[in-house]
C-alpha cells in the first residue's frame, strides 16, 4: 500500500500560511440588506436574515439564515413560501449551521509534497494564487498532451455546476456524479422507459392527497426528504393506507397498516405477484389501461404464473397478505403511489425492479392523477450568455456506451477508464472532484484506489477534510453555502418556483466560493469569455431580470413562485396525452428494451444468499445525517455521533453478542472494517441481515469528531453487481460476519 | 391560561429536528439538550410495535422540582410554565434529582436549565421552536383553557397518555396515541 504514489495522507500542514486574494473578489454583500419586515418586529430583535437554500442534502430547501448583531450566524429557519420545506427545515438543515461553525473545516489551499525516499507524502499550505496556477497549468498540460477529455469531473450539488461550466468550456464532458450510478439512476431509466419521463427531484409523488402509499424498501422518515415526509404526515392525518416492504422494521413500517417483512433481494417476485393479482382479479383501471398503455396483453401473459403462492416461496410473504395489499392499492386507485424510492442501486437488476414499480403504477392508473403522480413543472432559468462550448471528441457517453439507458455519466466507468488495464479506447488521466467524498460514495475501494493511484493529477474541492482530500494533489477549500452566492434554484414541483442563495457572512478562514474558483481557473486557461462577469450576483441579477424579478427582490423574499404554463397538474377524465415513449403510451411492455435485446418485462432472478454465519449487509440513512458529509458537523454529531450495527436478538444470542459491545465486521471477500462498530441488538431487523447507517467510520484524523467513530459500509461493499441497462452499482449483495476480538491485535 | 403540548406518536419519526432547533433557538450548548427522543420497541420480529416520541419538561401542575428548590429559583410562570430563574439558581441540583422525567441539566455556566416552552416566543405569539420546526407537524401547542387552541382541539377527538402518571406530578405534555 505504502508504495502507492497517491497514498492516503492526513491533512497536516507544513510550511507557510496562505495569502488571501482581494476581499472584493468573492462578493460578500452584507451591509445593504434590510432587517425583518417592520410589521414583524417581534421576531427581529436586531437580527438580520438572509435568504439561502440548504446544501446539506439535495432537497435544497429555501431558508433564512439569521445573523445577530455581532455578525454571527445563530440559526437557519425554513422559508414559509417554499414548497420544498413549507417553513420547516429537516434536522440536517436546522443543524446546517454546524457546517459553518465546524472548526475542522479546510482553511487554506493545500498542495501535496512528495516524500523523499519512501517516506509519507504531506501537504503544505499554499496561496490561492499558487494553487490555482497549478491547477490551471495541469489542466493545460493534460489538455495539450492527451486532450481535455482526459480530465474528468466528479461532482455533486451546487458547486459542481460551476465546475461543470468550467469543464465544458475547457472541452471536457467527461463528467459523472455518484447521484446517478450509485443512487437514483435505475429509477430514472425505468420511468423514462415506461412513462417517457424521469422521476426527478423532488419526486412528483402527490403524497399529501394519496390514499395508499406503497414503499419498497424506501425508509421515508429516516431519509428526511423534507416536503415528502411532511406530506406523509399530512396523509397519515387523512388516514392513508401505507404498505411498507422492508426486511427491517423501519420507522415508516411502524406507521404502516401493512408491513411486509420481505426476505431481502426478492422484491421483484412480490411486484410480479401484485401484477398477477391486479390483472387476474381485474383490479386494474380498465379505461386508463386501454387509453394510455401499451402491451397489456403481453404483460397479462407474462405474469400468468406469478401467483402469490409462487411468490410466497421466494419472499416468505403470506399469499393472503399479498392479495389483500393488492386489493388495498386497487381500492385507493388512482390515488395510489407505488413509490419509486431514491437510493435504488441494490442488486444489479434495479432498472428492472423499478420497471416493475412503474408498471404497477400504470396498471393502477396513478400517473397524472390526484393522489398519484402529478404532472410536474419547473421554470427555466435563462442561460447567462457565453460562447458555445467546444465539442469534445469523446465524453461520458462513450465511456458508458455499453449501458444503453445511461442518461448521465456512469462514475464507475469513469473510474475504470482511469486504470490503464481496464480502460478501453479512451483513458482518463486526471480528476477534479467537487463536493463528493468518492471513497464513501463509490464502492469497490480496491478499484477506486487503483484509479486514484494511476491518474496523474487530482484536485479536490470541498468544505471539509473528507477522506477523499487525502488522495489529492491540490485541495481547494470551499466556503459553505451560508457564505456564498450560487446558481438560482429551480426544480420541478406542483408549481414552478425559484430560490436565491446569498451569503449571510463572509467566508471563514481562506475559503472561497466555487464560482470564483471556476472563474479564476477559466481565466488562467484563456477562457475568460465564458466567465464574463465580475461577481456571481451579476449573473444572478441578469437572469432574475429576464425572469421578471431582480436580485433586490429575491434578497427580500428568498422564494418566488410562478404560475403553471403547461396546463393542469392532473389529466382530465379521458384527456388525450402523448407519452415520450416509442409508442406514445405508457409502456407496460417496453419496445425500447425489446429492441435492445433486454427483457421487455421484468423477470425475477434469484440473488446469492449469505452463507452460514454471514448476514446481508443493508445500509440506510438516519434523519440527522446525509451522505458522509455530516458526521463531523458539531450540531449533527451531537445528535448521533456514530453508527451501530443492528443485529436480531436470536443471532446475537448465537454469537453471545450484547448491545453496546464493539465488534469488527468482515465481508465475504475477507475485508475487515477499519474501525469497530457498536452493536444494537433489536427486534427491528431480520435474522438473515444486519443494518447500519451510511456515512461513518471516517479515516481522516482531521475530522476530530468523526474520525474512527463507527464503521464505513462502503468499504465492506466489494461485491458490486452492475446493472446492464444503465451501469448502476448494485451494492446489497455483500455479506458480513462478526469478529468479536480486535483483528489487529490477533494478527500481530 | 394553561399552556400544554400534545405530541402525536403516530406521526413523530424521531428525527431530532426538535432537539437541534431547540439548541439553536435557546443557545443550548452542544452536548446538552432540553428535549430528546425516546424510542420503545415491543414484541418480537415481525410482530413489533415501535413508538417514537419527543420528550421534555412536562410543565407539571404538581411540580416536585418547584417544591424542592431551596432558593425559589424553580418556579411557575404565567400559563403554568415551569422555569428556573438563572440568577437565583445556586446549582445545587435538588430539582434535577426530584424530576421523574430527567428534564433538567446543569448548564456549564453553573445554573440549572430546562425547557421553558420557549416563553420568549410564546409571549410574542409565536410557537415554541420545536413545534414550529417539526417536519411531521406532530406537535400541538397552546392554551388548554382556550377550546379553540390547537392543543385543545386535537385532544378533543384523540386518545392520549402522559408519562409516569404514577408519579402524581400532573404532567402537561400529552402523547396522542
Ligand atoms: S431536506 Fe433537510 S438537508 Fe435537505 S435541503 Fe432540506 S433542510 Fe436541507
Ligand atoms: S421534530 Fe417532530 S418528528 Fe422529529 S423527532 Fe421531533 S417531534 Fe418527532
Ligand atoms: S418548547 Fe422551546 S425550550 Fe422547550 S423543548 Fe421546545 S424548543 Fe426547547
Amino acid at each position: 500500500m505504502s508504495t502507492n504514489r497517491r497514498q492516503f495522507i492526513k491533512i497536516s500542514a507544513l510550511g507557510t500560511g496562505g495569502v488571501a486574494m482581494a476581499a472584493s473578489a468573492y462578493g460578500f454583500a452584507g451591509s445593504f440588506l434590510s432587517v425583518f419586515d417592520s410589521s414583524d418586529e417581534k421576531k427581529s430583535i436586531n437580527m438580520k436574515r438572509y435568504p439561502t437554500y440548504c446544501e446539506v442534502c439535495f432537497w435544497k430547501c429555501a431558508a433564512w439564515t439569521h445573523v445577530n448583531e455581532a455578525g454571527e450566524i445563530v440559526k437557519i429557519i425554513g422559508n414559509d413560501d417554499d414548497p420544498h420545506c413549507n417553513g420547516r427545515l429537516c434536522p440536517r438543515g436546522t443543524g446546517g449551521i454546524g457546517m459553518y461553525n465546524d472548526e475542522d473545516r479546510l482553511k487554506t489551499p493545500l498542495i501535496r509534497v512528495k516524500a523523499e525516499d519512501g517516506g509519507e507524502d504531506t501537504f503544505r499550505e499554499a496561496s490561492w494564487e499558487e494553487a490555482l496556477d497549478l491547477v490551471a497549468a495541469k489542466m493545460k498540460d493534460i489538455g495539450d498532451y492527451y486532450g481535455p477529455e482526459s480530465f474528468a469531473l466528479l461532482k455533486h450539488g451546487s458547486s459542481g455546476k460551476h465546475f461543470e461550466h468550467l469543464f465544458k468550456s475547457y472541452g471536457s464532458d467527461t463528467i459523472g456524479e455518484p447521484a446517478y450510478a450509485q443512487c437514483r439512476g435505475p429509477r430514472e431509466a425505468a420511468f423514462a422507459t415506461t412513462f417517457g419521463s424521469w422521476v426527478g427531484s423532488p419526486e412528483p409523488t402527490d403524497i399529501r392527497d394519496t390514499k395508499c402509499l406503497v414503499l419498497i424498501g424506501s425508509h421515508i422518515g429516516e431519509n428526511m426528504h423534507n416536503s415528502q415526509i411532511q406530506e406523509v404526515s399530512d396523509a397519515i392525518d387523512k388516514d392513508v393506507t401505507i404498505i411498507t416492504v422492508d426486511p427491517r422494521a423501519s420507522t415508516v413500517a411502524s406507521k404502516s397498516k401493512y408491513w411486509l417483512p420481505i426476505k431481502p433481494a426478492t422484491d421483484i417476485a412480490l411486484l410480479l405477484a401484485w401484477m398477477h393479482v391486479i390483472i387476474y382479479d381485474k383490479l386494474y383501471d380498465e379505461a386508463y389501461v386501454k387509453k394510455y398503455t401499451h402491451g397489456f396483453e403481453e404483460l397479462k401473459k407474462h405474469v400468468a404464473n406469478y401467483t402469490p403462492e409462487w411468490a410466497y416461496g421466494i419472499t416468505t410473504l403470506e399469499p393472503a397478505q399479498i392479495r389483500k395489499t393488492a386489493v388495498e392499492m386497487a381500492n385507493a386507485a388512482p390515488a395510489v403511489i407505488v413509490h419509486p424510492g431514491r437510493h435504488v442501486t441494490w442488486y444489479g437488476d434495479d432498472t428492472q425492479r423499478e420497471r416493475a414499480i412503474a408498471i404497477l403504477n400504470g396498471l393502477l392508473g396513478s400517473w397524472g392523477k390526484r393522489g398519484g403522480f402529478y404532472l410536474k413543472e419547473k421554470i427555466k432559468v435563462p442561460k447567462y450568455p457565453h460562447p458555445p462550448y467546444p465539442h469534445p471528441q469523446w465524453s461520458w457517453e462513450n465511456l458508458g456506451e455499453k449501458y444503453p439507458l445511461a442518461q448521465m455519466g456512469v462514475t464507475n466507468e469513469l473510474v475504470n477508464a482511469s486504470i490503464p488495464e481496464l480502460a478501453g479506447e479512451h483513458e482518463i488521466k486526471a480528476w477534479f472532484v467537487s463536493g463528493t467524498n468518492v471513497t464513501k460514495s463509490i464502492p469497490n475501494k480496491k478499484v477506486l484506489e487503483k484509479a486514484m493511484d494511476a491518474i496523474e493529477f487530482m484536485v479536490v474541492c470541498d468544505t471539509m477534510p473528507m477522506d477523499v482530500t487525502g488522495y489529492a494533489d491540490v485541495v481547494l477549500p470551499e466556503c459553505t453555502y451560508l457564505e456564498r452566492y450560487d446558481g438560482i434554484r429551480s426544480a420541478t414541483n406542483r408549481e414552478p418556483s425559484i430560490a436565491l442563495r446569498m451569503p449571510a457572512a463572509p467566508p471563514k478562514y481562506d475559503s472561497k466560493p466555487s464560482w470564483w474558483m471556476a472563474k479564476e481557473i477559466g481565466e488562467r486557461l484563456g477562457l475568460g469569455d465564458y466567465f464574463d462577469f465580475d461577481k456571481y450576483e451579476d449573473v444572478i441579477d441578469w437572469q432574475l431580470q429576464k425572469m421578471g424579478s431582480s436580485l433586490e427582490e429575491m434578497q427580500r423574499i428568498g422564494v418566488k413562485k410562478f404560475p403553471r404554463t403547461s396546463g393542469p397538474m392532473y389529466f382530465e377524465d379521458g384527456e388525450d396525452f402523448e407519452f415520450a415513449t416509442n409508442t406514445g403510451k405508457i409502456e407496460l411492455f417496453s419496445t425500447e428494451l425489446d429492441e435492445l435485446g433486454f427483457d421487455p418485462m421484468p423477470v425475477y432472478t434469484p440473488h446469492p444468499e449469505p452463507e452460514e454465519g454471514y448476514y446481508r449487509l443493508n445500509y440506510g440513512r438516519a434523519p440527522m445525517h446525509t451522505f458522509s458529509r455530516t458526521a463531523n458537523n458539531p450540531n449533527l454529531n451531537d445528535l448521533m455521533d456514530e453508527n451501530v450495527i443492528w443485529i436480531n436478538p436470536k443471532v446475537a444470542k448465537n454469537w453471545s453478542i450484547k448491545s453496546g459491545q464493539e465488534i469488527y465486521l468482515k465481508n465475504q471477500d475477507g475485508i475487515v472494517s477499519s474501525f469497530p462498530i457498536k452493536v444494537r441488538v433489536t427486534e427491528r431487523i431480520r435474522w438473515d441481515s444486519v443494518y447500519m447507517v451510511h456515512g461513518f467510520g471516517h479515516k481522516n484524523e482531521k475530522l476530530s469528531r468523526a474520525h474512527g467513530r463507527g464503521a464505513n459500509d462502503t468499504e465492506l461493499i466489494s461485491n458490486v453487481k452492475i446493472d446492464p441497462l444503465m451501469g448502476g452499482t448494485g451494492m446489497r449483495g455483500n455479506f458480513v460476519t462478526f469478529l468479536t476480538d480486535n483483528p489487529n491485535l490477533v494478527e500481530s | 391560561m394553561r399552556y400544554a403540548m400534545a405530541i402525536d406518536t403516530n406521526k413523530c419519526v424521531g428525527c431530532t429536528d426538535c432537539v437541534v432547533a431547540c439548541q439553536t433557538e435557546n443557545n443550548v450548548p452542544i452536548g446538552y439538550c432540553r428535549d430528546w427522543i425516546t424510542e420503545t420497541v415491543d414484541g418480537t420480529y415481525p410482530n413489533i410495535e415501535i413508538e417514537l416520541r419527543s420528550e421534555r419538561c412536562n410543565h407539571c401542575d404538581n411540580a416536585p422540582c418547584v417544591r424542592c428548590c431551596p432558593t425559589g429559583a424553580s418556579q411557575v410562570a404565567d400559563g403554568g410554565i415551569v422555569i428556573t430563574v438563572e440568577d437565583e439558581c445556586i446549582g445545587c441540583g435538588a430539582c434535577i434529582e426530584s424530576c421523574p422525567y430527567e428534564a433538567r441539566y446543569t448548564h456549564p455556566d453553573g445554573y440549572v436549565d430546562k425547557c421553558t416552552f420557549c416563553l420568549h416566543r410564546v409571549k410574542e405569539g409565536e410557537l415554541p421552536a420545536c413545534v414550529a420546526v417539526c417536519p411531521t407537524k406532530c406537535m400541538y401547542f397552546g392554551d388548554l383553557e382556550d377550546p379553540n387552541s390547537d392543543v385543545s382541539k386535537v385532544m378533543k377527538f384523540r386518545k392520549y397518555k402522559t408519562l409516569a402518571p404514577e408519579a402524581g406530578t400532573d404532567p402537561h405534555i400529552f402523547y396522542l396515541i
